[in-house]
């Protein structure tokens, strides 16, 4: 299956190399250079690509490509999220997956590359077994290794490899035993000119971060399970349960996971919560251009809009912009043309306006299509679908735990087209 | 780093060049200094330098730079090369390479924490891709180190160097051979990984050996190692595969969800051809695959969508005959009757399957088995394992149940853009077969102005899939905003989108080529030049409508640059010179002007331009041809040279001139066939779905071809297991093999192993099937009556409280009635059934096939529940006898009541009942629909027996001549299209001679409203009767369908038009669920009515059932939803409620009766159609005041 995997960097350099079966020589990622100089943007590489002997199949997070070589036929979406999976997991240890955080955590990185395939097939992937196998850095326990020469590689199988819940560490203690849960909405929209909704739907996930002792058995249940169109469930969850009655049942993994994501698909309707009156006109005549921006809310169920931004990619001909903002302050790069208007808090009594003129490259003919706006807001304690969690049980376990459950709506890809 | 650095980096290879032992083995990386010899003086120096002074060097920063310049000339361009990949912090060891024999110095301390910094180090630099090699003896010294974490780095050592240096890798072989014999499966594991990852053929028995043993490990861990050393080996030496095959089949058998994954990625590798060692463990890999870890999950699905390409029946096979089956539900069931009863019946299923052309497709158990199991992995995080489903979907499941795989994938869209893009090639492919799957799901392909552009163009590929006439409009305003994006490789896919669309949909194709049309006075040449290259295309499939737009085009080759617009303008002009007699000679008279500066294309369209006005006009345009050939004869490029000499020769007539220039005409001007336009992705799908190979469209190294279905099915026995010793006991369903560890999804002791329950005696009967239809009769008989599922089988699985079962059970009376024709049939089985000795296989067996048949036919709504095994488990089979008696007291209850009061149904309010309710999502409602014998039972309210169907006159016997006509609305989900309203005819010839070719004709229309007719009727005998289905989406309009009877002599002008109540489809809501939906349909949405009820109409039964025949609902449980609140006593004065969703759009309509002292009582309904409201109001009012 995978072969080997190259880690580089947005300078095309390879920083890491990791191979499961022979050595592969890293000329094999000229092919890739090669495809990474053709497309303009990093994220335009063709994530598979086919080379005379081998197929390379890549995926760029954090300005970095995973690049793994394959051999012989194999899903490629197999390999894609067992790259995504290798990235989630450096950030889990280290905080961030970036170049510097991997090479400072080498001998670390390697260990775990080491332990999560075999021969080119995933072993263990889950963050709880591995950090039970190889424990994350941190400075104390570097410093008390130093002195006493213990090591930071576990003795023992852990016990999640061969139990049924491999997500859960054993023998899990806390002084304070909570449970948060963040329920988190983006809407995904696209409004055309005038105002309608082309598309909207609503991504939801559920963030948990569980800290409780010993295996508990949890059981959270919906006010209105019937919202969740289509679901994804952590492995943790017991499908059935669902199926039939509608309630997540699940002994959590220890910490932070995402317990499920939902869609709520375009076909029911999708509160939006704010609208947007523009215009923006470009004339001929004087090479400039007039943008006019206003922002009031929509359906906001009684909240209020926070981190309200605009962002809009100008055409490559505006130099540059003079505008003024009645709230909120804007700044154009004219490198990346790109013009971002931080609102803040969005007041329904006086409505945030942004408008001026834009001053263009003079003997260019002015760009046919008007730039969309890009939106970011949120909302706190509202899940704009409505979903709401109803109560959250916990069997198997004698104490009490705290229990917080957290709304939050945010913008996904809202798009207003012009 | 710099200076520095650079010098202590020349060590590497001084003391490789003193290495005798291995100093020509140097890594591909390793790059040798040609400045450095063996015997020159720069190495006496570097070996004299001490590690002490390095040391000091190191802390010193650049002070000893000087000393440095010896390295001088090609090291210093080196090093930049080998630090190449480093972070660039100078602060972190690894960065600051150590000469090796530092390194070999301190692994021979005896000091772990120096041999752990030595091997960090030496790992760190093997991470770089810089050699390390040379330290092979040193490290390999300790790989018996006691501290795990040097051993384990040694081991990785190892791994990436033995190849490399085979002889001293056979050092550390003894070390891991005592390692296999570790009493710490952790030990005893990576010892096995890193022996069978070590790639020295020498040892190859050795590895084979302990592969052996570890496959008969006590831990499973080992065990999974050990399948994962497998292809290992087979990689190193192909000859082991027969010993190795013995090994997969072992370990095949094994029955725990760690090794199952590993193993077949094993069998996937080495032996992927030897399917049949699948048979026997088929079912268990079925059964363990939820349980699975996600990755073995992928593998398994890829392997069994090819075992069942080859072991099962293609499922729409028989489509066409499933299809005209609008009526043929009962032929559909009924023709099964013969093949229910017993053992010999399942000798006859290979006969059967030879038979499938002629006989109803069955769906073998097993299959349905796989398609049950994988369809809950849909809802997995992971996007490799929804693809593998859905591509096993795609390529096993009868087209009606592949629908459920658009949700999962549409859902997959959101997330990285890497998945994004596979999915989106995979959806491309699936929407050319499956439109409809995705269709409503059309919003979701909408583009972004950020996606990046693969992303956009492979979107606009399903966009353009998608199109259809109903949905072109709004595809095509989309297309308009796409093609003022800046990203222009975008817009040029949009025009050819357009294209496409305008080929394939000839209702737009005027509108396209407009819209083309204006393009090519866009700005951007791009633009203009692509629009030209399809109008080109569009125009030649009727050029003779379009001579304007060839005058235009015309026009624009003063303006367009962009060489493949030109010539396709010239080509069309050339070509179609006819339409543009006058423009055409003046063009050429242009073009020969700039010839010289065109682009080579241009002058060859130039020259084919002057050849055809030749042919057609050579008055005036001789010269100017002559002219341009001559032109063409001194060009540069050879190929104008020769096409010039060739043209010349052959249209201008000379002496010398052959044959051929007769005929020049022909050649030129001959009728040239329209361009498709197809999709990229046509027939992509002979690729296995969601591989390699599909995505690139080639065949990949290693990819199995996804076989083909066989003609007939190969004897399903094969998958039967034999059961072991000890589970041998009284009844079938106990006789199921416990598994060693017990899957984490059933939660309860039981395990999902309906399979293990089919057993050598029982044939093919199997599956959950089978032993869902006993673990029912098992909770029946806890209950007063019990029946073997002669139908509906599906739903009770879903089951896990009994009461729900009751009640359930209960509402399956009325419906035997509601099937007036098969009830007969049914009973008739019944008696046999009773009469027969109750051998549990034969019955079960009968079960099981009615089942699979009517899962065959529809979309099924349950992926197999072990649940239901669970409770079959608990409930020791002893209780199947009971049922006998009951079922006939059940039977003399039916025969008393038209319908059961529903008072029975309602489930002793205990708090561990109510939550029943909310089992039924509205998604599984929706699922369940498919079944038209099960659905109706679902839920109390759409019991409709059929003596309540109302029936209506279409066609007077008397206007008929002798044909009558009346038509009921058999409340059956219409299967052909879910939006339809099913419509039974019943046609009675009354005339003494036969009528024949009753078929519909003529249908007019409101707009929207759409018809399925009916098959054709070939022959209705004198004083026969015939039915037959049709469905009608009314649009949720009360609209009268108008069209034409026709027979073989006459036409008959009809028209249907259907009362309110038909126009939904009852859903199943709880009350709390009915109450918030009832909470967002206020104001304009309500209508409230007081009223006074009937006399007869004041009991709780009467209401139901007159609002239930006014109209297709379905009744709301109360006071039983607990989510919230506990549940009330019953209240005095009853509140009824039922729901429905409109057929056509869905909406909800919710109907509350609140009754009140004295037959008071107010009616409220809720419905988003004010005028479906309305007018239901009426309708219900009169059913309960008549």
């Amino acid at each position: 299956m995978i072969h080997s995997l190259f880690l580089i960097n947005h300078l095309g350099d390879i920083f890491l190399e990791k191979h499961w079966k022979s050595v592969i020589s890293r000329s094999v990622c000229d092919y890739f250079f090669e495809a990474r100089e053709k497309a303009v943007d990093p994220e335009n590489v063709p994530p598979v690509l086919q080379t005379p002997h081998h197929y390379l199949i890549s995926i760029y997070r954090g300005k970095l490509f995973f690049l793994s070589v394959i051999q012989t036929e194999v899903p490629p979406l197999f390999v894609i999220e067992f790259l995504h999976r290798v990235a989630d997991t450096f950030q889990d240890y280290f905080g961030e997956c970036s170049e510097s955080v991997i090479s400072d955590n080498l001998v670390i990185v390697y260990e775990l590359l080491e332990e999560m395939l075999d021969n080119g097939f995933p072993l263990a992937t889950e963050s709880n077994v591995l950090k039970e196998m190889i424990r994350p850095p941190n400075i104390l326990r570097s410093v008390v290794n130093t002195l006493t020469g213990g090591s930071n590689v576990g003795e023992t199988l852990p016990q999640g490899q061969l139990s049924n819940i491999p997500w859960r560490r054993a023998g899990v203690k806390y002084a304070n035993n909570e449970a948060y849960f963040d329920v988190t909405e983006e809407i995904d929209a696209i409004v055309d000119k005038s105002g309608t909704t082309v598309s909207a739907e609503i991504q939801g996930v559920i963030e948990a971060c569980v800290k409780l002792s010993g295996m508990p058995d949890l059981t959270m249940s919906f006010m209105n399970p019937r919202l969740l169109d289509d679901v994804s469930f952590h492995p943790c969850v017991r499908f059935r349960r669902w199926e039939s009655e509608r309630v997540l049942s699940f002994i959590p993994p220890d910490g932070n996971f995402t317990l499920m994501t939902y869609h709520i698909s375009s076909q029911n309707l999708v509160a939006i919560p704010v609208y947007v009156k523009q215009s923006i006109n470009f004339f001929e005549a004087g090479s400039c251009g007039r943008l006019d921006i206003t922002i009031g809310p929509k359906q906001t169920m009684g909240k209020t809009v926070e981190d309200l931004k605009v962002t809009i990619h100008m055409p490559k001909a505006v130099l540059n912009a003079n505008l003024t903002a009645t709230q909120g302050n804007y700044t154009y790069d004219c490198t990346t043309k790109m013009l971002v208007w931080d609102i803040g808090k969005l007041n329904p009594q006086k409505l945030p306006n942004l408008r001026g003129s834009l001053s263009m490259q003079t003997g260019v003919p002015n760009p046919e299509e008007n730039p969309s706006l890009n939106i970011d807001l949120k909302i706190q304690q509202l899940a704009i679908s409505g979903l709401k969690v109803s109560r959250l049980d916990m069997y198997g376990e004698k104490y009490k735990p705290f229990k917080g459950v957290k709304y939050v709506t945010k913008a996904g890809k809202f798009q207003v087209r012009t | 780093m710099t200076a520095m650095q650079k010098l202590l980096q020349l060590p590497v290879n001084a003391v490789n060049m003193v290495k005798t032992v291995q100093s020509q083995v140097q890594g591909q990386e390793e790059d040798k200094s040609p400045v450095l010899t063996p015997d020159s003086g720069q190495q006496a120096w570097y070996s004299a330098l001490q590690p002490d002074e390095l040391r000091h060097l190191r802390s010193g920063g650049t002070g000893g730079g000087g000393g440095g310049g010896g390295g001088g000339g090609d090291q210093e361009e080196r090093a930049p090369l080998e630090e190449g990949g480093g972070s660039g912090g100078g602060s972190s060891f690894q960065t600051q390479p150590l000469r090796h024999d530092d390194l070999k110095e301190m692994l021979d301390s005896n000091k772990d924490s120096l041999k752990l910094e030595a091997m960090k180090r030496i790992v760190a630099m093997i991470a770089r891709g810089k050699n390390a090699s040379d330290l092979f003896p040193a490290v390999v010294k300790n790989v018996a180190c006691k501290n795990i974490e040097v051993k384990k780095l040694v081991y990785v050592y190892l791994v990436r160097y033995a190849e490399e240096q085979q002889d001293l890798a056979l050092l550390s072989i003894s070390t891991f051979q005592r390692g296999l014999k570790d009493p710490n499966q952790l030990i005893r594991a990576s010892a096995l990984r890193v022996l069978s990852s070590i790639r020295v053929t020498i040892i190859v028995p050795i590895m084979m050996l302990a592969i052996k043993e570890a496959a008969s490990d006590m831990s499973p861990y080992v065990r999974k190692t050990a399948a994962h050393a497998i292809p290992k080996l087979y990689s190193l030496d192909p000859e082991q595969k027969d010993q190795l095959i013995e090994v997969i089949e072992k370990l095949l058998a094994d029955k725990t969800t760690l090794v199952a994954g590993s193993v077949v990625m094993a069998f996937e590798e080495v032996c992927p051809e030897r399917i049949d060692l699948i048979h026997k463990n088929y079912r268990k890999l079925c059964n363990l695959l939820i349980d699975v870890e996600e990755w073995g999950q992928v593998v398994i699905i890829n392997m069994l969508t090819r075992y069942a390409r080859t072991q099962f029946l293609n499922p729409n096979i028989n489509e066409s005959l499933l299809e005209e089956g609008g009526s043929g539900d009962k032929t559909f069931y009924g023709s099964d009757e013969d093949e229910d009863e017993d053992e010999e019946e399942k000798e006859k299923k290979a006969e059967v399957a030879a038979m499938a052309k002629r006989k109803p497709y069955v769906m073998d158990p097993d299959h349905r088995l796989l398609l049950r199991n994988t369809k809950p992995l849909l809802q997995s995080r992971n996007a490799a394992v929804v693809m593998a489903v859905a591509q096993l979907y795609f390529h096993l499941a009868p087209k009606a149940e592949v629908g459920v795989i658009a949700k999962a994938l549409v859902r997959l869209l959101r997330s990285h853009s890497e998945v994004q893009y596979v999915v989106l090639q995979n959806v491309a492919t699936m929407s050319i077969k499956r439109r409809g799957m995705f269709e409503p799901y059309l919003k979701s392909f909408y583009i972004r102005s950020t996606d990046p552009t693969q992303i956009k163009v492979l979107k606009l590929e399903v966009l353009t899939n998608l199109a259809n006439e109903t949905n072109i409009s709004t595809i095509l305003r989309e297309f308009q905003t796409y093609i003022k994006s800046m990203d222009k490789d975008f817009v040029a896919a949009t025009i050819q989108a357009i294209g496409r669309c305008a080929t394939n949909i000839s209702e737009v194709r005027d509108t396209c080529l407009n819209g083309l049309v204006q393009l090519l006075s866009n700005r951007d040449e791009l633009v203009v030049a692509e629009s030209v290259v399809v109008i080109k295309k569009l125009l030649q499939m009727q050029p003779e409508k379009h001579s304007d737009i060839i005058k235009h085009m015309a026009k624009l080759t003063d303006n367009i640059q962009v060489p493949m617009a030109r010539a396709s303008i010239l080509w069309l002009i050339g070509e179609y010179c006819e339409h543009v007699p006058k423009i055409a000679p003046d063009v050429l008279r242009k073009m020969a002007k700039s010839f010289t500066n065109e682009e080579d294309i241009v002058k060859l369209q130039i020259i084919n331009l002057a050849a055809k006005l030749y042919l057609t006009n050579s008055k005036q345009t001789k010269l100017l041809t002559q002219y341009v050939l001559n032109l063409a004869k001194y060009d540069q490029n050879y190929d104008i040279r020769d096409r010039a000499r060739f043209i010349r020769q052959l249209i201008v007539p000379t002496e010398k001139s052959g044959a051929l220039s007769k005929y020049a005409k022909k050649l030129f001007l001959a009728l040239k066939p329209a361009p498709v336009l197809e999709s990229p992705f046509k027939d992509r799908d002979h690729f296995q779905l969601g591989s390699l190979s599909h995505l690139l469209n080639a065949k990949a190294g290693g990819y199995q071809e996804l076989p083909d279905w066989p003609e007939a099915a190969p004897d399903p026995s094969v998958r039967n297991v034999e059961v072991p010793e000890w589970t041998k006991c009284s009844s079938r369903e106990k006789r199921k093999e416990k598994k060693v560890e017990k899957p984490f999804y059933t939660d309860s002791e039981g395990e999902s192993g309906p399979t293990e329950s089919a057993d050598s005696e029982s044939d093919s009967a199997t599956g959950s099937e089978s032993s869902s239809g006993s673990e029912e009769s098992g909770s029946g008989s806890e209950s007063e009556e019990s029946k073997e599922a002669s139908e509906s089988e599906e739903e009770e699985e879903e089951e896990e409280e009994e009461e729900k079962k009751k009640k359930k059970k209960d509402l399956k009376k009325p419906v035997q009635e509601s099937e007036s024709e098969q009830s007969s049939e049914e009973e008739e089985r019944k008696h046999q059934r009773k009469s027969k000795p109750r051998k549990s296989e034969s019955e079960s067996e009968s079960d099981e096939d009615e089942e699979s048949e009517s899962e065959s036919s529809q979309s099924e709504s349950e992926d197999s529940e072990s649940e239901a095994e669970v409770k079959k488990k608990k409930k020791p089979a002893e209780s199947k006898p009971p049922p006998k008696p009951v079922k006939k007291e059940s039977k003399k209850e039916k025969k008393e009541m038209s319908l059961l009061d529903l008072d029975d149904f309602e489930p002793a309010p205990s708090p561990q009942v109510t939550p029943v309710n909310t089992f039924l999502s509205n998604s599984l409602v929706t699922d369940l629909e498919g079944l038209s014998l099960s659905d109706s039972v679902l839920s109390p309210a759409t019991i409709a027996p059929s003596s309540t169907l109302k029936s209506y006159e279409l066609l007077h016997r008397i206007t008929g001549e002798g044909l009558s006509v009346e038509y009921c609305f058999s409340r059956q989900p219409f299967s052909p299209d879910a939006n339809m309203v099913a419509v039974q005819m019943q046609f009675t010839n009354n005339a003494s001679s036969d009528t024949k070719n009753l078929h519909i004709e003529d249908v007019k229309l409101q707009s929207g409203m759409r018809v399925k007719e009916f098959p054709e009727i070939e022959l209705l005998p004198a004083g026969e009767t015939a039915t037959a289905v049709m469905g009608i989406d009314f649009c949720d309009s009360t609209q009268a369908a108008n069209f034409q009877l026709c027979t073989h002599t006459r036409k008959f002008f009809v028209s249907i038009q259907p009362p309110v109540g038909e126009l939904m489809r009852p859903v199943f809501l709880t009350e709390n669920e009915f109450k918030k939906e009832q909470g967002q349909l206020m104001g304009m949405n309500e209508i409230t009515e007081k009223l006074t009820l009937d006399v007869k109409c004041r009991n709780e039964h009467t209401i139901v059932q007159r609002v239930t025949t006014a109209a297709n609902l379905s009744r709301v449980p109360c006071g039983s939803d607990k989510e919230c609140s506990p549940p009330l006593p019953p209240p005095d004065h009853p509140v009824h409620r039922f729901a429905g969703r409109t057929v056509t759009s869905g909406s909800l309509v919710l109907v509350t009766v609140a009754t009140k002292e004295e037959g008071a009582a107010q009616l409220t309904v809720n419905c988003e159609k004010m005028v479906i409201g309305t007018m239901l109001v009426k309708d219900i009012l009169q059913a309960l005041t008549q």
